[in-house]
């Protein structure tokens, strides 16, 4: 029995891309309890609800976070259609799909190159990085931003994907299909990664269940749960299937994650197969939102919960967020026990954490 | 070495192909169509309605009627377009090109070219003239109307005055 001690682990640490402090018990070379402390970048964005109008606020709320800003825009505006019943056109309903699992790709892209670089494989990190480049680009070339991308609207879309972009898209997400496979290989493959990933951190069905971890973290530790079945939007016309796997260690996530990627990119296929040829972007929207109403999208990183409240006026009166992130550090923490020191930086970065859309 | 070398052929196929980057800035970069970059304003079509400042969430623009000049803050902007969608005139336009990094958030002033300020003072002071105008006819008319009513009421009263009398 070796004697237990507190070591501080972040907010500044080079494997964290951001802040967030971890108050590590070791005993010897292994982790007994992880205190988790978050807070570091709060920026108070629920409060700016009261403030600005319903239709502005969407501008606001998008910008929580860089890399899930389309998941949370779509949340925001699927909330106030639920409270005033609007009926979004079909065709932008397959459009914000398209732009939902594009975002996912280049999320999960990234996902990979961080992984990578917290195993040491310099290389590997900037190959996702490069390929994730392609899908930032077809994203500026269809909304004009590379991360956020302000295309939504109460009641719709803004722009449409004109059939030679669709064109362009296809051919890029052959190209990209391509490499992405070929990279994945390392990841999967690889014996000094596997070395890396197997075992490590195991998250059994049970205590994924116990904690409410959500999105890839929960699918790997083998539980279906993905809001996209749920059939929002257009996922319902599109035959969608969750991608699970049973193993619930590291591995599994990345192997979850990679297979989301494949995955994404058949359901942008199918989206431009199924998608009405023309039609409305966007139905007018009249009056303002009363009542309230809970909205549960599926982001990169899991189940996100937006609440709003309105009393009739242009303003909400309560707008509430919460992110994947907030659910999976309950899961990160049951996994940092019994884990050994050296692994910390991998284990944090498989439940791919966004500490800015947490900490809103 | 099938176990261990799996990244071997990446590497390989990237040591023998082109650069992915691109030298910049010698090599300028091409925005697609539709980028957004920056907000641009046709200034001499704006009609100072103040739309776009109630419009926009970060309350970066401001404008004043009289001097007919339209601010902008470009480094408080977030290029949401949400001023471009509200704007009646359509005089703003979000184009590519991204705003270039300075020492000091300044604020950008547009001011609207002499003749179309006169034109535009000039059309203020008929609309003064005529609203002026108005004003007087209608204050008139109600005179008319109030001593016509005080009339017939003087009238009613000198019609019912007398009957009292008869009794
Ligand atoms: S683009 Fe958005 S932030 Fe910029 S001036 Fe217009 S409304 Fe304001
Ligand atoms: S909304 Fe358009 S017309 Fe009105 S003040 Fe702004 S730029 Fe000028």
């Amino acid at each position: 029995m070796g004697k237990k001690s507190v070591i501080p682990f972040g907010p500044q640490h080079p494997v964290l891309p951001e802040p967030i402090h971890l108050d590590l018990v070791v005993e010897d070379e292994r982790i007994v309890e992880a205190i988790p402390n978050i807070g570091f970048i709060h920026r108070g964005l629920e409060g700016l609800a009261p403030d600005r109008d319903f239709q502005k606020y969407l501008y606001v709320v998008e910008r929580t976070c860089g890399i899930c800003s389309f998941g949370h825009g779509l949340g925001y505006v699927e909330s106030i259609e639920g409270i005033m019943n609007v009926e979004v056109p079909e065709r932008a309903k397959y459009l914000r799909v398209v732009w939902a699992e594009m975002a996912r790709m280049t999320s999960h892209l990234m996902w990979l190159g961080f992984t990578a670089d917290a195993f040491g494989f310099e290389s590997l990190f900037y190959e996702a990085w490069r390929i994730r480049e392609k899908v930032l680009d077809l994203m500026e070339m269809t909304t004009g931003g590379r991360l956020i991308y302000s295309v939504l609207k109460v009641g719709g879309v803004l722009k449409d994907i004109t059939p030679d972009m669709q064109k362009k898209i296809l051919d890029d997400l052959n190209e990209i299909e391509k490499e992405t496979r070929e990279m994945t290989r390392t990841f999967l493959d690889d014996y000094s990664v596997k070395t890396r990933l197997v075992g490590v951190g195991v998250l059994t069905k049970q205590q994924a269940h116990d904690v409410g971890a959500c999105g890839p973290m929960a699918r790997a530790s083998g539980i279906v749960c993905d809001m996209r079945m749920r059939g929002y939007e257009a996922y319902a016309d599109l035959g969608f299937e969750p991608v699970v796997s049973q193993d619930g260690d590291s591995y599994a996530r990345c192997e979850v994650r990679i297979n989301e990627i494949f995955a994404s990119i058949e359901l942008v296929r199918r989206a431009f197969e199924r998608m009405p040829k023309e039609g409305d972007l966007a139905v007018t929207v009249k009056g303002n939102p009363d009542g309230e109403y809970f909205a549960r999208i599926e982001q990169p990183r899991g189940e996100a919960i937006f609440y709003s409240e309105g009393h009739g006026k242009p303003a909400l009166d309560r707008f509430r967020l919460r992110t994947p992130t907030f659910a999976n550090l309950q899961a990160l923490c049951e996994t940092l026990k019994g884990a050994e020191y050296a692994d910390v930086p991998i284990l944090i970065l498989t439940i791919d954490p966004c500490i800015s859309c947490t900490e809103r | 070495m099938s176990r261990v070398m799996k990244f071997a052929p990446v590497i390989l196929k990237n040591l023998f192909s082109k650069p992915v980057t691109r030298q910049y800035p010698a090599v300028p970069i091409q925005y697609p169509e539709g980028d957004r970059g920056h907000i641009e304003i046709q200034i001499d079509r704006c009609i100072s309605c103040g739309m776009c400042v109630r419009s926009c969430p970060t309350g970066t623009l401001s404008v004043d009627r009289m001097k007919g000049t339209w601010t902008i803050n470009r480094f408080d902007c977030v290029q949401c377009g949400y001023c471009v969608l509200k704007c009646p005139v359509k005089c703003l336009s979000i184009v590519p090109g991204y705003q270039v990094p300075e020492r000091e958030k300044t604020a950008q002033t547009y001011q609207k070219s002499p003749e179309v300020l006169k034109a535009e003072a000039e059309k203020r002071a008929k609309q003064a003239a005529l609203a002026k105008e108005m004003a007087a006819k209608k204050a008139a008319a109600l005179k008319a109307k109030k001593e016509a009513e005080a009339a017939a009421a003087a009238g009613k009263a000198a019609e019912a005055a007398p009957a009292p009398a008869e009794n």
